[in-house]
């Protein structure tokens, strides 16, 4: 092979423009996704799976729910709320633990990638996971007897809302901690916010406890979807609130303690 | 003459109270290759990492370019290949190097950095199910493909077979030639000596010695001048005609050795006395030290833990 051609590595650095460099990291970012078996399970397997579980074998019971219908009215918003978690908080939690042991994050802490324009794209890429998500929920949903109410307005703002919660604490988690130790509290933090998250039970089942277990990030996100789309309610106050704090706290703590390296 | 591309001054960088790096200082002057060599744990990987803004030095200046190596301008004009990893283990080759050519207005072709780093064949494979090799010769490629000005290499070709060797080598000349500046580490003497204008040996965190490859094999160094001859030649006469601090013998018989600096003047010196005695000098052989003799008398020969 010839030898490099003269002048053809003379110097000419320049950053690309902002938008190309976060429609670039923003495809790789959802690439890597959706590549990754484990990650789709998490996020589209898992969450479809339990719904039509859920809605079609009665054995949750559910109050006031008889029919097929009405168990999916309750369901469905439940694993709505499932999906974010699976993917803004769990996904992102293991994606950024290993992505940090592998050395990516200081790759590309040395590229002209700055690391706001990084932080958009791992956002951007949860939101095109959390579309498909939505869609096909609401797809299973509709074939299982769903009758959704409310206002479109108030679900993008509970799933915006729970996106950042979600996404801030699996930050924190992925960006402090050892890959595999963030491996193991994402998945163990998912399945117990799995089970006290509303998503499956009623938090009314949890008795005194359901005022608490209602301020977590995930049955926030739960109730307040099924106030809307169960109940056909405005705007969820007290769960667009929890989500608000939670937001606030963890993308602050994620912002002060996250560690590239 | 134009400013150093990096200037170190009293560089310092203690790691649990034990200095790695101790009062370092250097300069690279722009468009040339320097090369810091030192045994394991002489604390070069540390001191790229400080120019690189991965670290924070514990004392002394570091000017990268002019400025603060944590300064986000100098991103674009600064490539960085470090010693390990870098890279998604789920994305390709090919779409890992075009990721980080994206970030650039003018970045380098990728498919002809890929060509000439003997990556095509792999370009549609993961990552992960490259081998060491081919893995070093990416992470060369991605800190490149920018067009920066400064590059630094951390052991670059640490685990490449002879041809990639020679490809990363026709690499970074093609950089010098264009007026990159590059900053490589590394243990291999040959590379230093093929690649580098200017050599810092590093032990302990401290600079030993610095210069060109010449200067280091010269400065200080006893070179030694081996010939044939009539035996019982007198050696007196040669000594009063060498400058001090050279000496000479005959052992054996008829094989004459002649230590000192060796130089043109000296070569002269030693012909025109064999002539002299109607003599005449065969087997002439100038040995002087390799770069490796050098590293092995400053950092001594004993091997690192």
């Amino acid at each position: 092979m010839s030898s490099w051609a003269p002048g053809a590595l003379t110097p000419k650095p320049a950053a690309a423009p902002a938008r190309s460099m976060l429609a670039a990291q923003a495809r790789a970012e959802l690439k890597l996704v959706l590549r990754n078996g484990e990650q789709v399970l998490l996020s589209l397997v898992i969450p479809l799976g339990l719904l039509v579980v859920l809605v079609a074998v009665p054995f949750i019971s559910v109050d006031g729910a008889d029919g097929r219908g009405d168990r999916a009215d309750f369901f469905v918003p439940g694993v709505l709320a499932l999906a974010v978690m699976s993917t803004a908080f769990t996904g992102q939690a293991i994606g950024v633990g290993f992505e940090r042991q592998y050395g990516v994050l200081k790759r590309l802490g040395a590229t002209p990638l700055p690391r706001s324009v990084l932080l958009g794209a791992k956002t951007l890429a949860v939101l095109a996971v959390e579309v498909l998500q939505v869609t096909l929920i609401c797809l299973a949903g509709l074939a299982l007897g769903w009758d959704p109410q409310g206002s479109v307005v108030s679900v993008v703002l509970l799933v915006v809302l729970g996106t950042a919660a979600f996404s801030g604490l699996g930050l924190l988690l992925g960006g402090t901690l050892r890959a595999l130790t963030a491996l193991a509290a994402a998945n163990l933090i998912w399945l117990v916010l799995l089970v006290l998250g509303g998503v499956m039970f009623p938090l009314s089942e949890f008795g005194g406890a359901e005022p608490v277990l209602s301020l977590l990030p995930t049955a926030a996100l739960s109730t307040g979807l099924r106030d809307v789309l169960e109940a056909g309610a405005g705007l969820p106050v007290q769960p667009l609130l929890a989500l608000a704090g939670w937001a606030v706290v963890s993308l602050t703590a994620a912002s002060r303690l996250f560690r590239w390296e | 003459m134009s400013a150093p591309a990096l200037e170190i001054a009293g560089l310092v960088k203690r790691y649990a109270g034990r200095a790695v790096v101790d009062d370092l200082s250097l300069a690279v002057r722009p468009g040339t290759v320097l090369a810091l060599l030192g045994p394991n744990g002489a604390g070069k990987s540390t001191t790229v990492e400080i120019c690189e803004g991965f670290r924070s030095p514990d004392a002394g200046t570091v000017r990268v370019l002019g400025l603060a190596p944590k300064d986000p301008t100098l991103r674009p004009r600064v490539g960085v290949m470090p010693q390990t990893g870098g890279a998604y283990p789920g994305l390709r080759c090919g779409e890992m190097l075009r990721l980080v050519a994206s970030f650039s207005a003018h970045p380098l072709d990728p498919d002809e950095l890929l060509e000439r780093l003997g990556l095509v064949d792999v370009a549609r494979t993961a990552f992960r199910r490259l081998s060491g090799g081919q893995q070093q010769r990416l992470s060369l490629a991605l800190a490149v493909v920018g067009r920066p000005e400064l590059v630094f290499l951390d052991e670059p070709t640490a685990g490449l077979d002879p041809q990639a060797r020679h490809a990363a080598w026709e690499l970074v000349e093609a950089l010098r030639a264009d007026g990159v500046t590059v900053v490589l580490t590394t243990h291999l003497m040959d590379e230093a000596e093929r690649l580098a204008d200017d050599i810092v040996i590093v032990d302990a965190g401290r600079v030993v010695a610095a210069g060109t490859v010449g200067e280091l094999t010269r400065s200080g160094a006893v070179g030694q001048l081996r010939f044939k001859a009539t035996p019982g030649l007198d050696l007196d006469q040669l000594l009063s005609a060498l400058h001090s601090g050279c000496a000479a013998k005959e052992s054996p018989s008829g094989q004459y050795l002649v230590e000192g600096i060796i130089d043109p003047q000296l070569l002269a010196t030693v012909t025109a006395w064999t002539a002299g005695q109607g003599a005449m000098a065969t087997d002439l052989r100038v040995e002087t030290r390799t770069l490796e003799d050098v590293f092995l008398d400053l950092t001594g020969r004993e091997l690192r833990s």
